[in-house]
C-alpha cells in the first residue's frame, strides 16, 4: 500500500556548507521533504539516516577546504557514518553531493565505488587553470541513472577551484566509462563532445563533470544544478530563450520520481 | 579551556617607566606560538617535530607549481632563460609522538590517494641543479590550515600537539641560492608574514611560550609638557594629537592619579579616526573664492543633512547602526555597509583584503540584531599595473602584485563565507602607487522586528567566534597615519590573517540565536577590537570585564593586547542571564567558541580588569564626549586648466581599440570569474551578459528564495574628474552609479546610495578643501536626485612617503554605491545586443565635456571642461527606468568611460552582433566634432536596443518626459561596429566586433585564457 508522504531528504551541512538553503529550498519545489541539519548532530544522533530516503551534501567550502576540498568532512563520514550511508543506498534511496558535496563522496570512496569498495580511486584536482572560476556550463548526460535519462542537457554554473576529474589510471577510467558511470559530461553551447576550455571548466579528464556509482542512485557533480531553479536565472533568459521548466530542477525532479516509486510513496498534493 | 593566566601578583610592579614597557612589547612579538591548549608549565622537553611532505605524483600536473615558475619568470630571475620546472610540495611539521602506524594515518588524513605522494622523514636533498624554496608564515601569523590538520588528527586519536604548515618549491635553476631567494621573496611570499628560505631545507622549532602575567602598568602623565606628551603619544603609537592628548592630561589631573596603559590605549582607539571621523565630523572653516563658510559638523551639514531633509519613510535606520536599513519588501529591510581596508592591504594585500570583506561582513552581521549577507561588493584603486619595476618605491608593492594578492584575498573570504560578490569596479593611478585603496561592501537582509537593538544593564558581555591573538594590534591607529617606505616592517603587527570558516560558523550560530531571542544587542569587533565594541555597545549603560576570561590563540599576550587586539572573526553579544545557557549551548553544537567576558552595568563606567588587577576605569562620558573639539581649516581654489586643440581625422579605430586596452575601462575577467557570483541562487543579471559575456552595468538578484523582488546594486566612481572639480566629481560619481542601476531597471525613487571618502592628510587645508566640496556635491547630488544617503566612510591620511622623503597623496577617491529595491527581477534588461533589426536610441544631450575623460587620458592631457550633470538628469532616470520596466527595451547600457564609441562596443560585441550608427543623429549641445561626438564623457546618457513594435511606444515615453533622445541607428547581423561621422560622408569607425572584444579582453596582463 502506498504511504501518502513526501519522500524525506536529509541536506547534511558541515562547517563552511554554504548552498544548503537553495539546494533544500530545490528538492522542497519538485515534491520532496528537506531537512537540514549540521553533521554534528547527525553524529549524535546516527539512526535519523534510517528515516530518511535521500541525503544530499550541498555546495560550500566544508572545514575551508583546508588539506584539499572535501578532505577533512569526507574524513568525518568516512570513519563515522559509512555503514549507514552505505545501507541507505542499499535499500533505495539516494545520495546527491553537488561540487564540495562531490568532493566528500570521492575521499570517502562512495563515489565511485568500484568492486563495491570504498577505496578512493578518483579525485577531483585543482583546475588546469589553478583558479576558482564561475561561469555556465552545458552538461549532458551520458549514461542513464536515478537522476538523469541518457540525452538530457541542462545548463547550470560551475564555481570551484578543483574540479578537474581524474582517474588513478587509465584502467579505472575504462571500466567506469563502460560501465557507465561517467554520468555528466561538459559540452560545447552546440552539444558537441570534447569541450574545450572554457566549455570545459576545469581540464576533466573525458570531459567527466559528474559520476556515479554502480547503481546509479550515488551521483556526485560539480556545476550546481540549484542555481538554476527560476526561469529568470538562465542567462538566456533576459533574450527570452530561457526554457520554462528550468533545467536545474531536472535532477531534482527524477530524484524525488525514483524515490516515489523505490518507496512506494504518494507525493502531498503541492 | 580558555588559557588563564595566574592573577596578577599583589607586589607587581605599580610603575614602569613606558619605554621599558615599549622594549618588552616589541621583544614579545618576536616569539609566538600557535597553540591553542594550556601550556605546558613548567615547559616539558621538546616533543618530537616529524616533517611531512606531500607532491602531487610527478606524472600529473602541477598547476601551483607551473604558476610559481611563471610568478619568477615575471619578477625576472636570473637565468631566466634555463629556468626548469617548478614543482610544489605542501609541508606539515607535527609535533608529537607518531609511531610508524600512526604516521601511515596521518598520511591517509592528509593527503589525497590519487593525486598525491607522500612521506615522513628529512625529504632526499634536492637533485644537483635544483633548489628548494621554502614559505612558511611567521610565527604568531595565523595559520588556520595548520589548526585544520591538528583538529582532524587529534579527531583521529593521534597524538600530535602543534602543526605548522610550509610550501617548499624544487626549482630548476641555475640561478645561485641569493637571487632565487631574492626572486621568490618577491614572487612566492610576503616577508611582512612570511619567511622565505632559500638553499636549505626547512625545519621548524615550536615555541612553548608562557603566559604572561597582568599588571597594572601606569603611565605617568601629568607632569609632562606638551613635548613629552607629543613623544609619549608617538612612542606608545597612540597616534593622539596635541590638544587630544593635552585633553586626556587634563582629565586625569582632575582624577588626581596618572592614566593606566590599557586607559591609554581605550582612549585613543575611541578617539582615533578611524573610529570617531573627527575630520568628517568635524567643524570645518571653508575659505573659498574669498569668502568663508563654517561648518560645526562636516558630515551632519552636507551628507546627512540631505537624507534628513528627503525623509524618505522607506529608510528605517540611517547614519547610526553599523549599516543603513532600508524597507525591502514590508517585512525584510535591507542593510549595506562598504569600508576600506587600505593600509592593511598596502603591506599584506592577502589577508588585507580579506579582513577587509571580513569586517564589512561582520558590519552587516551586527546591524541591528544581525542581518543575513546576501551579496558583497568591491572596489580597488591601484597603480598603473604595466608600471616598470623600477618604478616601484621602496616598501611598496607592485600594482599588479597588490592586485592579485587583493583579489585572491577577497576570492577567498568571500567564496567561503557563500556569499556572492556581484559588483565592483577598478581604477588605475599612478598616485595609488604605495598607498592602494581596497573597498569592500556587504548587503544584507534583515527582519523588521530585528533592527532596534540595545545592550541592558544585567546582560552578559558574551564574545564569540575566533581567538583572540597578536593581530592587528593599533589597527585603527595605524589606518590614521601615512604609509612610508618603512611600513611593513614597523606595521607587521597590525596586519591580520582572515580565517573565514570561522566567521562562517559565527554567521551561522548568530542568526540562529537571533531567531531565538537570545540577546539584545550585538556588534562586531572591528577596529580596537573588544575595547571599541565593548565600549559601543555599553555607551548608555556602562561595563565591566574580565580580560582573563578571553581564550587566547597562544599564551603570552598582555592585557592591553587582548583588550585591544584586532584578532578577526569575532563578535560581542548582549545575552540576557536566563538565556546564555541555551546560546552557549548552540554554539558549541557548532564548533563556535562562546565566553562571558563581563557584564553591561548601570553606572555609565568602562572598567577592565584581569582577574583581580583593576586595569581601566573611565566614565563613558569621558570615552565619548571628552574628545576635545577642534575647528580645520580648508580652502579651496579652481585649479587653472586649458581644453587641448584637438585634430579631427578621418578614423577613430585605433582609439577605440586603445580605450578598450585601457586597464580602466578593459575587461576584469580575470578578477572577477574568481569570485562565485551565483551562490544563494539569487543572480539574475550577472558581472558578464550575452554570448560573448559584455560587461553589466549593474547586479540584479533575488534574494529571497521564491520571490521575485529583487536587489540592484551599482556603483560610481572616477576621481580624474576630481582632478578638475571635486564638486562635479561627487554629481557624476552619483550619476553613474544611479544610470548604472537604471539601465538594468532599478527605480530611482527607491535607490538608496552610501558615501565612501578616500583622502590624502586633511591637514593641509587645500586637500580638506576638495572633500568639503566633494561632500557639498554629495549633499546636492542627493537632494537634486531625491536620493538619501543611508551609510558611509571615510578614510583618511592615504598617502605614500618614499624613501627619498616624496610624498605620494592619493586622489580624492569618492566611491558611490547604490542600493536599488525592484518589485519584480523579471521586469530588467541586460546590455548585450540582442536582435538583428532592432533600432539603437540614444538618450541624453552630448556635449563637449571631455575633461577628466578617458579620450583625453589617452592622449595624456586632463584638460578643462569637466562633465556637468544638469537639472534634467533625474528626468532622464526616471524615464529610462520605466521604459526598462515596461519591457520597451531588448537592452539598455549606460555611456561612461570612453563615451559612445566604448558603450556602443561593449553592446555588440557582448551580444555578438553588430551596431551601425550615425554620428549626425546625435542630439547635442552646440556643434560637435567626430572625435567630441564619439568620446565626450556628458553625464546621464544611455543607449537603448528597441524592437521596431515598440519604438513608437518609447518614442511617446521619452517625448512626455521631455528627454532629449534620438534613433542614432540599428543592431545588424554582421558583428561590425560602424559609426559614420557626422558630416555622413564617411564611417569614422568599423571594426570587427572580434577586433573590439580581443581589445577589450586584453587590457590587464593577466590571463583569460587556461595555460597550455
Amino acid at each position: 500500500m502506498s504511504r501518502s508522504r513526501k519522500p524525506r531528504v536529509l541536506v547534511l551541512r558541515a562547517p563552511g556548507t554554504n548552498c544548503e538553503r537553495e539546494t533544500a529550498f530545490a528538492f522542497a519545489s519538485v515534491g520532496a521533504e528537506p531537512v537540514t541539519q549540521h553533521v554534528n548532530a547527525l553524529l549524535a544522533k546516527p539512526k535519523t539516516l534510517d528515516t530518511v530516503e535521500g541525503l544530499v551534501l550541498p555546495g560550500g567550502f566544508s572545514f575551508g577546504d583546508d588539506l584539499g576540498a572535501g578532505t577533512v568532512f569526507g574524513a568525518l563520514l568516512r570513519t563515522r557514518l559509512l555503514p549507514r550511508i552505505r545501507r541507505l543506498v542499499d535499500r533505495g534511496g539516494i545520495v546527491l553531493g553537488i561540487c564540495n558535496g562531490f568532493q566528500v563522496l570521492v575521499k570517502t570512496g562512495l563515489l565511485p565505488a568500484l568492486d563495491g569498495t570504498e577505496e578512493q580511486s578518483v579525485a577531483l584536482a585543482a583546475n588546469v587553470s589553478n583558479r576558482y572560476e564561475d561561469r555556465w556550463v552545458t552538461l549532458e548526460a551520458t549514461s542513464d541513472n536515478a537522476f538523469f535519462t541518457r540525452g538530457d542537457r541542462l545548463d547550470c554554473p560551475v564555481a570551484h577551484g578543483e574540479g578537474r576529474f581524474l582517474a588513478q589510471d587509465a584502467a579505472t577510467l575504462d571500466l567506469l566509462d563502460a560501465s557507465g558511470q561517467l554520468a555528466l559530461r561538459y559540452v560545447d553551447p552546440a552539444g558537441h563532445l570534447p569541450a574545450r576550455y572554457p566549455f570545459n571548466p576545469n581540464g576533466s579528464t573525458r570531459d567527466v563533470a559528474g559520476i556515479t556509482d554502480a547503481t546509479g542512485r550515488v551521483l556526485g557533480l560539480m556545476p550546481h544544478p540549484e542555481r538554476h531553479q527560476f526561469p529568470w536565472q538562465s542567462p538566456l533568459f533576459h533574450a527570452g530563450l530561457a526554457p520554462k521548466a528550468p533545467d536545474g530542477l531536472l535532477p531534482f525532479k527524477n530524484a524525488v520520481r525514483h524515490l516515489r516509486r523505490a518507496f512506494d510513496l504518494v507525493g502531498a498534493k503541492r | 579551556m580558555p588559557t588563564r593566566p595566574p592573577a596578577a601578583m599583589k607586589s607587581a610592579p605599580k610603575r614602569r617607566s613606558v619605554s621599558a614597557a615599549k622594549s618588552a612589547r616589541v621583544r614579545a612579538l618576536r616569539p609566538r606560538a600557535g597553540r591553542r591548549e594550556t601550556p605546558p608549565r613548567p615547559p616539558a622537553p621538546p616533543p618530537q617535530v616529524l616533517r611531512l611532505d606531500v607532491s602531487v605524483r610527478a606524472d600529473l600536473l602541477d598547476p601551483a607549481g607551473r604558476d610559481a615558475r611563471a610568478a619568477l619568470a615575471q619578477v625576472g630571475l636570473p637565468h631566466l632563460e634555463s629556468l626548469g620546472a617548478v614543482r610544489l610540495r605542501r609541508v606539515y611539521f607535527l609535533e608529537g609522538l607518531l609511531d610508524l602506524d600512526a604516521q601511515a594515518r596521518a598520511i591517509q588524513a592528509l593527503t589525497d590517494r590519487v593525486l598525491d605522494v607522500a612521506a615522513f622523514g628529512p625529504p632526499a636533498p634536492p637533485p644537483s641543479g635544483t633548489v628548494e624554496v621554502s614559505v612558511m608564515r611567521r610565527s604568531g601569523v595565523s595559520d588556520p590550515e595548520a589548526e585544520t590538520a591538528r583538529g582532524l588528527l587529534r579527531s583521529l586519536g593521534l597524538a600530535v600537539t602543534q602543526v605548522k604548515t610550509a610550501r617548499v618549491y624544487r626549482v630548476e635553476t641555475p640561478a645561485s641560492i641569493e637571487a632565487l631567494g631574492g626572486a621568490a621573496r618577491r614572487a612566492l611570499g610576503n616577508d611582512v608574514i612570511e619567511e622565505v628560505l632559500a638553499g636549505a631545507p626547512a625545519t621548524y622549532h615550536f615555541p612553548h611560550p608562557l603566559p604572561v602575567q597582568a599588571a597594572r602598568l601606569e603611565v605617568p602623565l601629568r607632569a609632562l609638557g606638551d613635548e613629552a606628551l607629543v613623544a609619549l603619544s608617538r612612542q606608545m603609537g597612540l597616534s593622539l594629537s596635541l590638544v587630544e592628548m593635552r585633553a586626556v592630561e587634563a582629565h586625569f589631573q582632575r582624577l588626581k592619579r596618572e592614566p593606566t596603559e590599557i586607559e591609554l590605549e581605550t582612549v585613543a582607539q575611541t578617539w582615533s579616526e578611524h573610529c570617531k571621523h573627527k575630520t568628517l565630523a568635524g567643524a570645518v572653516t571653508m575659505t573659498e573664492g574669498g569668502v568663508t563658510r563654517a561648518f560645526k559638523n562636516l558630515l551632519k551639514e552636507t551628507v546627512f543633512a540631505a537624507t534628513q531633509r528627503l525623509a524618505k519613510p522607506w529608510c528605517w535606520s540611517v547614519f547610526q547602526d553599523n549599516a543603513g536599513v532600508i524597507d525591502f519588501d514590508g517585512r525584510d529591510g535591507v542593510c549595506m555597509k562598504v569600508e576600506t581596508h587600505n593600509h592593511p592591504s598596502a603591506i599584506e594585500p592577502y589577508g588585507g583584503a580579506g579582513t577587509g570583506i571580513g569586517g564589512v561582513i561582520r558590519d552587516i552581521l551586527g546591524t541591528g540584531l544581525g542581518a543575513r549577507p546576501v551579496a558583497n561588493t568591491d572596489v580597488f584603486c591601484f597603480g598603473p599595473p604595466d608600471l616598470p619595476d623600477s618604478e616601484v618605491p621602496k616598501g611598496a608593492m607592485h600594482p599588479l602584485r597588490l592586485l592579485k594578492g587583493v583579489v585572491a584575498g577577497v576570492r577567498d573570504y568571500g567564496n567561503r563565507m557563500g556569499i556572492p560578490t556581484v559588483n565592483g569596479a577598478i581604477v588605475f593611478d599612478a598616485r595609488y602607487v604605495g598607498n592602494p585603496v581596497v573597498y569592500a561592501g556587504c548587503v544584507g537582509l534583515i527582519p523588521k522586528r530585528y533592527v532596534k537593538k540595545a545592550a541592558r544593564p544585567g546582560d552578559l558581555i558574551v564574545a564569540f567566534g575566533g581567538r583572540t591573538g597578536r593581530d592587528g594590534i593599533h589597527g585603527a591607529t595605524f589606518s590614521s597615519v601615512e604609509l612610508s617606505a618603512q611600513s611593513e616592517t614597523v606595521s607587521s603587527g597590525a596586519v591580520q590573517i582572515g580565517d573565514a570558516i570561522t566567521e562562517k560558523k559565527v554567521l551561522d550560530v548568530l542568526l540562529q540565536a537571533r531567531d531565538q531571542g537570545w540577546f539584545h544587542a550585538v556588534t562586531d569587533c572591528g577596529a580596537g577590537g573588544f575595547s571599541s565594541a565593548v565600549g559601543e555597545m555599553g555607551a548608555e549603560v556602562g561595563a565591566e570585564v574580565d580580560l582573563a576570561a578571553a581564550p587566547l590563540k597562544y599564551p603570552g599576550l598582555k592585557a592591553f593586547e587582548i583588550w585591544i587586539s584586532e584578532a578577526q572573526e569575532r563578535m560581542v553579544a548582549a545575552v540576557p542571564r536566563a538565556k546564555w545557557k541555551r546560546f552557549a549551548a548552540l554554539c558549541a553544537s557548532e564548533g563556535v567558541e562562546a565566553f562571558v567576558l563581563g557584564r553591561f552595568t548601570r553606572n555609565h563606567r568602562l572598567v577592565v580588569r584581569h582577574g583581580k588587577t583593576l586595569l581601566a576605569d573611565l566614565t563613558m562620558e569621558f570615552l565619548h564626549e571628552g574628545l576635545p573639539k577642534v575647528s580645520r581649516e580648508a580652502c579651496y581654489a579652481a585649479p587653472a586648466l586649458e581644453e587641448p586643440t584637438v585634430l579631427v581625422k578621418p578614423s577613430y579605430d585605433g582609439d577605440l581599440a586603445a580605450l578598450l586596452r585601457m586597464p580602466q575601462i578593459g575587461s576584469k575577467e580575470w578578477v572577477v570569474r574568481q569570485y562565485d557570483h551565483e551562490v544563494q541562487s539569487g543572480a539574475v543579471v550577472r558581472p558578464f551578459m550575452g554570448a560573448q559575456q559584455g560587461p553589466s552595468d549593474a547586479a540584479v538578484l533575488a534574494p529571497t528564495l521564491g520571490s521575485r523582488r529583487g536587489l540592484v546594486l551599482a556603483n560610481g566612481i572616477n576621481p580624474a574628474y576630481g582632478d578638475i572639480d571635486p564638486y562635479a566629481m561627487a554629481f557624476l560619481a552619483v550619476d553613474e552609479a544611479l544610470r548604472n542601476a537604471v539601465a538594468v531597471g532599478a527605480d530611482p525613487a527607491r535607490i538608496a546610495i552610501l558615501d565612501n571618502f578616500t583622502w590624502g592628510s586633511c591637514s593641509r587645508p587645500e586637500t580638506l578643501g576638495t572633500l568639503v566640496k566633494a561632500a557639498e556635491g554629495c549633499r546636492d547630488a542627493a537632494l537634486l536626485y531625491g536620493t538619501p544617503f543611508i551609510s558611509g566612510k571615510d578614510s583618511l591620511n592615504n598617502e605614500f612617503r618614499t624613501e627619498d622623503g616624496r610624498l605620494i597623496v592619493v586622489p580624492a577617491t569618492l566611491l558611490i554605491s547604490a542600493l536599488g529595491v525592484i518589485a519584480d527581477v523579471r521586469k530588467t534588461t541586460t546590455l548585450e545586443a540582442k536582435r538583428a533589426g532592432d533600432a539603437i536610441v540614444l538618450v541624453g544631450l552630448t556635449k563637449d565635456e571631455l575633461g577628466g575623460g578617458h579620450w583625453y587620458r589617452l592622449k595624456g592631457v586632463l584638460g578643462a571642461n569637466v562633465p556637468q550633470v544638469t537639472k534634467d538628469a533625474p528626468r532622464t532616470l526616471k524615464a529610462v527606468s520605466l521604459a526598462v520596466r515596461k519591457g520597451l527595451v531588448n537592452a539598455a547600457h549606460d555611456l561612461s568611460e570612453g563615451g559612445l564609441a566604448v558603450a556602443a562596443a561593449e553592446m555588440a560585441f557582448a551580444g555578438d552582433l553588430g551596431l551601425t550608427l550615425e554620428l549626425g543623429a546625435l542630439p547635442v549641445e552646440g556643434t560637435l566634432d567626430d572625435p567630441r561626438l564619439l568620446f565626450s564623457e556628458s553625464p546621464t546618457r544611455f543607449l537603448l536596443e528597441v524592437p521596431p513594435e515598440k519604438a513608437a511606444a518609447l518614442g511617446v515615453l521619452l517625448l512626455k518626459a521631455r528627454v532629449p533622445h534620438a534613433v542614432i541607428g540599428t543592431v545588424t547581423a554582421e558583428p561590425r561596429l560602424r559609426i559614420r561621422g557626422r558630416l555622413g560622408e564617411h564611417d569614422v569607425l568599423s571594426s570587427s566586433t572580434a577586433d573590439l572584444r580581443q581589445a577589450w579582453r586584453s587590457a590587464l596582463p593577466l590571463p583569460t585564457e587556461v595555460p597550455s
